[in-house]
């Protein structure tokens, strides 16, 4: 595995019974690049990410995370990692500051350090007026922002973002992938699943996902050449479409 | 272990937030255990009844005094003759009618019998049964008392004594009842909910990423409930003792123990159900379904298992309610000692690795 490489994937298989969720993919993903992960629904973007992050076992095929192999290794994962889901990565009857002592607790960070970081986080995301309010109080957009935060307490080297911005306003979106261009910039890598092909545009790198298999791979630019379209959404359409 | 401590401090943020499991746990056992306590109860207290006394002479009078001071019965009426017995039943007060025969205390010092007729209202049996018997000793002893002088030979007069429970006090019966399903609810069910309310949320997902081990999310869940569980334990050993006067024959901390054990077995099974089930109304309803009704029914709480037919009997056997039962009465009313309920604690125990080992396969399989 080469140094700059965060995520190195070969011949990734899963299957359920009969069925092939994940058929064989292999991708690697470079230290610091925000890689996008599209796919329809049940195209096999989920199970791929599960397998990444240590929950699930892979059928066959080998995968580096962060420097670990899945498939040995997957609590020393865990450690370097950080996850956002769809669903909520908060707790909604807790308030936003034991919300982020909860998540670094868990993540073995001391009290120093979570104090430090919370007093940070205020400051970054200007939490001070709600960092007491329960989460449940909280419009969808600061919840996604802060569990988004939450996800980088421990300073993870890779962030896996499953559809981080469904259901918010086209605004709080952008807001959001600022965050993401910023924890990029510091080095982080991210892994994100979306269904929003204009959020593809803002990625690094791109792979798309059909039935079990990544059928294109590419910077948004080149694949948008590559299959002479005019945006990632027309590629996407393009290629569902077979 | 520091991890462990923020997760456990967080689980009681959301038991303590939430004023529906706050109600669930503090709340119903003491609701519970003054209903059984005081509402539901076998006894009879000041039963209405009426006389129809054909004789009016001193012996009756004196049955009928006798009848009127007990704390048993209440004479409401004197009726005149048989025709209205069935009327006063239809008025629906009077439970009972006593019908002395004529010449009652003649025939009683001359042929040295007499004849009362004891007839009560059967729409409910269980009070008439008891009524008739009541009323029955409370004649037997008069009888006894005018045959003092005399001596009757060959006469065998069973004398029975209720042992454990000599005043037949239905509270005795109940709180050991009560205690089982509070345990059992509270363990199982909030256990059950909690866990698979992070499922639905999918906060079971982050935590399953994160540097935890699963063991130890399901332990961190499950810790909270056990410390409420035996909060709860002490809660209703308190009230029995205390509101209900009820005895603790045998060692308390013997049955703190037991408890304890009684505890970690519902909260096996519910760890079961929450593997079983997606959401929190699945859980519930397995959990309600599943295990309340079979500890009310057949745990031998209110339905004597040795008069179930054979095969309720036999499932008898594989509710863990059926055993902790049998031992809290043990130690509670016939102070017995560890020795004899060895077999009862065995057998929980072993249910008890059944249901973890059962969960932990389950579990496996679903991360799959």
């Amino acid at each position: 595995m080469k140094e700059e490489t965060a995520i190195h994937v070969e011949n990734l298989t899963k299957m359920f019974g009969d069925f092939t969720a994940v058929n064989a993919i292999s991708f690697d993903v470079k230290k610091g690049e925000i890689f996008g992960f599209l796919g329809a629904n049940g195209a096999g973007k989920t199970t791929a990410m599960k397998m990444l992050i240590g929950i699930l076992t892979p059928t066959s095929g080998n995968a580096d995370v962060a420097g670990f192999n899945v498939n040995t290794q997957p609590e020393s994962i865990k450690k370097s990692i950080g996850y956002m889901s769809q669903k909520f990565a908060l707790y909604d009857d807790l308030t936003v500051k034991e919300n982020i002592t909860f998540f670094g607790g868990i993540y073995g960070l001391t009290r120093k350090q979570i104090n430090e970081k919370r007093y940070q986080l205020v400051e970054e995301l200007e939490l001070q007026e709600i960092v007491n309010e329960l989460v449940s109080s909280l419009p969808l957009g600061w919840k996604q922002k802060i569990a988004f935060s939450v996800a980088l307490l421990h300073n993870p080297k890779i962030v896996f973002l499953d559809e981080p911005t469904g259901g918010v306003d086209p605004i709080t979106r952008r807001q959001f992938w600022e965050l993401i261009y910023k924890a990029a910039n510091k080095g982080t890598t991210i892994f994100v699943t979306t269904h929003y092909m204009d959020e593809a545009e803002y990625c690094d790198s791109v792979s798309i996902m059909v039935n079990g298999k990544i059928e294109a791979l590419d910077t948004p630019k080149k694949l948008k050449e590559q299959f002479n379209a005019e945006s990632m959404n027309d590629v996407f359409l393009k290629l569902a479409r077979g | 272990m520091k991890r462990f401590i923020g997760f456990i401090k967080k689980e009681f943020y959301h038991i303590f937030r939430d004023k529906r499991s706050l109600f669930i746990l503090f709340g119903m056992p003491i609701a519970q255990i003054m209903l059984f306590g005081f509402a539901i109860t076998n006894e009879i207290n000041n039963v209405d009844i009426a006389i129809l006394n054909n004789s009016k002479d001193a012996t009756t009078e004196e049955i009928i005094n006798k009848l009127n001071s007990s704390s048993y019965f209440s004479i409401k009426e004197f009726i005149q003759n048989e025709n209205e017995i069935e009327a006063i039943f239809k008025k629906g007060h009077v439970k009972a009618v006593l019908n002395f025969e004529a010449d009652f205390s003649k025939k009683l010092s001359t042929k040295n019998n007499a004849n009362v007729q004891i007839i009560t209202d059967a729409t409910d049996p269980n009070t008439a049964n008891t009524i008739s018997n009541y009323v029955s000793a409370i004649l037997q002893n008069y009888t006894q008392t005018i045959n003092k002088n005399v001596t009757i030979t060959y006469q065998i007069i069973p004398k029975t004594r209720m042992v454990y429970n000599q005043e037949l006090k239905s509270v005795f019966m109940f709180v050991p009842g009560v205690m089982t399903i509070i345990l059992m609810l509270v363990s199982a069910m909030m256990t059950s909910i909690s866990i698979t309310r992070e499922k639905e949320l999918g906060t079971m997902e982050i935590l399953l990423v994160s540097p935890l081990k699963p063991f130890q999310v399901i332990v961190g869940k499950v810790v909270p409930y056990i410390f409420l569980s035996i909060v709860n334990a002490i809660i209703i050993i308190i009230l029995s003792i205390f509101v209900f006067n009820m005895p603790v024959q045998g060692s308390l901390f013997l049955l703190g123990i037991e408890s304890i054990l009684f505890i970690i077995t519902s909260l096996s099974l519910g760890i079961l159900i929450s593997t079983v089930s997606v959401t929190q109304q699945t859980a519930m309803m397995i959990s309600l379904m599943g295990l309340m009704l079979p500890v009310i029914l057949l745990s031998g709480f209110i339905f004597p298992i040795t008069s179930m037919p054979l095969p309720l009997q036999i499932i008898s056997n594989i509710i863990p309610a059926k055993w902790f039962i049998i031992i809290v009465k043990g130690i509670m009313l016939k102070g017995v000692g560890f020795t004899f309920i060895w077999k009862e604690t065995l057998i929980l125990v072993g249910m008890t690795l059944f249901f973890i080992v059962l969960s932990t396969k389950k579990y496996k399989i679903r991360l799959e």
